[in-house]
């Protein structure tokens, strides 16, 4: 009996691990009966970190990865030849209830094969939800996959169990979706998207008027694209999730770095790496369009489509931008100190408090914890002589690649070894 | 130069701040009485802890620096620094000076290191959060040991007992020789009166729940399951899992 559990654990683990996700942030689903569990901390908590340094906060599983689709790009595919299992309802709900008493997750993380058709397999997942919340009093987390295709009235109910809700665009242009997953259409993903985020607007609206109302979603929902599988540039990626963010209001676009498992011809080869720098330098771009303020067509033209890998694409905004430097870290407002490379979201806010009572010098900036050796080329405060005016970009970008040991570096001998 | 020495309570440091104002001091450090003082031929001032005192210093930096601004005070002085009463006073008397919450004058030293030691205490107690590992004895409680760079136990209590409301539950600080307690309704200190830190630490088998080891093996699986190898990178593993925690996580420790 154990064994089997062991097994069925290690294969749907296994299959599970390629999806990216791990939020367990931005619920607000409390632990008002005096159940097990609380998804309301705002701050989402990392329980331990995989060896290759990725977070482990939720129990990432896959119900069965049985499935009827043949996507080039999935270890599960329907002719790929390995193991197959299947949890019971029952299993999962004891894994995730043992797993969280024992402070090892902050939550389930279901997706799904798709055995016999969409609806039946978004029933199941929506099942193993909803005795979790109603049977075990669970307030944990739930993040659930949506299987393409499922009806509108699944769709519905998974978001009365579930904090937050993803349907994975895969691929970040259609052609890619084409070549890859044959059998998938956009429309499929379109549309439950679609769904959700009306349902999300609706419920908000319903909110402001009556009294109680069930929660819907609450930690919105999310989705994820493979990087480096099929030939996008970042521009293509970055203008992919941009459209995703307005469309779909979505909390979170994830990327992830196509990792070579598979024999393909349509498929970059085993011994590709997986492109870890470039998914790195894409979160970094995705970051400073959400909290600093940045749009897409800055960070990338048609003339320069890929993010710059030696340098960050704040860095590297800069850089093609001098004129608008340097900023004075005593007046300007805090949109343009946090277009300053070096000076990240605490720093600046730290900077706006510290500024009303007094002028800041370099020192008192390194202290609030800037990186002074990037952002000395890009500010003016007390005490500091502007010297650097007459520097070029590619002057200051030599200047700081020597004075850094940059993630391009410390990954560079690895590849360098490796072709 | 004064050393006003206490007893190593946070209410001790209050009435070392209250001696200060008291007389009238021009300058001074505040000690732990454990630590070593640098002048043996200075006046020190060993004070008594008052709960009187040290309340009529809280209401006045809670007035001054707000409830939030007191309350990152102690927080600071959680951390158990040796000299981290600098800072701490160093802003107290800032604040008092100017007669209002200076707590975000980042360019002013004394705040932007209590803003550091904040930072320090506040990422031990998130860590805390993360890296408990409960076990479960035949008699439903669930057991934890620990050794916290910091002494977050007071602080962590909210989040554990808002999240296993429905369990008992017990964290011991085998570091600083004692932990807390939640039935069900109340959480407590408790200390044991022998203390065996090797019983503490590896409990009997026996007393272990009968699925307990199934559910840590189960973890271990899982563990390892969802790395991916070719996305190895130790240096971000060690960087977030320091190894000085391994051995009280189910999934690091052998």
């Amino acid at each position: 009996m154990n064994d089997r559990i062991r097994e069925k654990l290690k294969i749907l683990a296994d299959a599970a691990k390629y999806d990216v996700s791990c939020a367990s942030s931005g619920s607000d689903r409390k632990n008002t009966n005096k159940g097990i569990g609380d998804a309301s901390a705002g701050m989402g908590i990392c329980h331990s970190y995989t060896e290759d340094g990725r977070c482990v906060s939720l129990l990432k599983i896959l119900l069965t990865n049985v499935c009827i689709f043949d996507c080039a790009y999935c270890v599960s595919r329907k002719s790929n030849d390995i193991k197959r299992a299947a949890f019971t309802v029952q299993e999962v709900v004891d894994l995730t209830i043992n797993f969280y008493r024992r402070n090892y997750i902050e939550g389930l993380f279901l997706s799904s094969g798709i055995f016999k058709d969409a609806n039946t397999t978004m029933e199941r997942l929506i099942l193993i939800a909803k005795k979790l919340r109603i049977e075990e009093r669970y307030n944990g987390y739930i993040h659930l996959k949506t299987i393409p295709g499922a009806s509108d009235e699944l769709m519905k109910e998974a978001g009365l169990y579930a904090d937050r809700l993803s349907v994975n665009i895969e691929l970040p242009t259609e052609s890619g979706l084409k070549l890859l997953a044959p059998e998938k259409d956009k429309k499929d993903m379109i549309k439950p998207m679609t769904f959700i985020k009306e349902s999300i607007v609706q419920h908000q609206e319903e909110k402001k008027t009556l009294l109680h109302t069930p929660k819907f979603v609450p930690a919105g929902q999310s989705t994820q694209m493979i990087i480096g599988a099929t030939n996008e540039t970042d521009l293509q990626i970055i203008h992919s999730a941009d459209q995703l963010y307005k469309m779909f209001l979505l909390k979170r676009v994830y990327y992830s770095g196509y990792v070579p498992v598979l024999k393909d011809n349509r498929l970059p080869s085993l011994d590709t790496q997986v492109p870890m720098l470039r998914e790195n330098r894409l979160y970094q771009a995705d970051w400073l369009m959400r909290f600093y303020g940045f749009k897409a067509h800055e960070l990338l033209t048609i003339q320069q489509p890929d993010l710059d890998l030696e340098i960050d694409p704040k860095l590297s905004w800069a850089l093609r931008n001098l004129h608008v430097f340097p900023i004075d870290i005593n007046k300007a407002d805090i949109q343009f100190i946090l277009r300053i490379p070096g000076i990240g979201l605490n720093s600046a806010q730290k900077i706006v408090a510290a500024r009303k009572f007094a002028s800041l010098t370099l020192e008192g900036l390194k202290k609030i914890g800037v990186a002074i050796n990037r952002a000395k080329y890009f500010i003016s405060c007390k005490n500091l002589t502007l010297e650097k005016k007459e520097y070029t970009a590619e002057k200051i970008r030599q200047f700081i690649l020597s004075s850094t040991r940059t993630k391009y570096q410390a990954l560079q001998p690895l590849q360098q070894r490796l072709f | 130069m004064v050393y006003i020495v206490y007893d190593n309570t946070f209410e001790g440091f209050l009435s070392a701040i209250f001696e200060f104002y008291e007389r009238k001091l021009k300058d001074a450090f505040i000690r732990k009485e454990d630590v070593q003082l640098s002048s043996l031929f200075g006046d020190n001032i060993q004070i008594t802890t008052c709960e009187e005192k040290a309340k009529r210093v809280a209401s006045k930096l809670e007035k001054t620096l707000g409830s939030e601004g007191f309350r990152t005070l102690w927080k600071a002085w959680l951390t158990e620094e040796s000299h981290v009463e600098d800072c701490i006073f160093g802003s107290i008397r800032y604040g008092l000076e100017q007669q209002r919450n200076v707590l975000s004058d980042y360019g002013n030293l004394y705040v932007i290191e209590l803003s550091q030691k904040l930072k320090m205490i506040d990422r031990e107690k998130h860590r805390m959060e993360a890296f408990v590992r409960f076990q479960q004895t035949k008699d439903e409680l669930y057991y934890s040991v620990v050794e916290p760079d910091f002494n977050v136990l007071p602080l962590i209590i909210p989040h554990f007992k808002n999240r296993y409301a429905d369990q008992r539950w017990l964290i011991f600080d085998l570091k600083r020789h004692y932990g807390i307690y939640y039935d069900k309704k109340n959480v407590e200190f408790i200390t044991f009166e022998e203390l065996d830190s090797k019983r503490l630490q590896t409990p009997d088998k026996a007393l272990f729940a009968e699925n307990e080891q199934l559910y840590q093996t189960l973890w271990r699986d899982y563990f390892k399951s969802a790395n991916i190898t070719s996305r190895k990178n130790t240096k971000l593993h060690l960087q977030h899992v320091p190894r000085r925690y391994w051995k009280y996580l189910t999934e690091k420790r052998d």
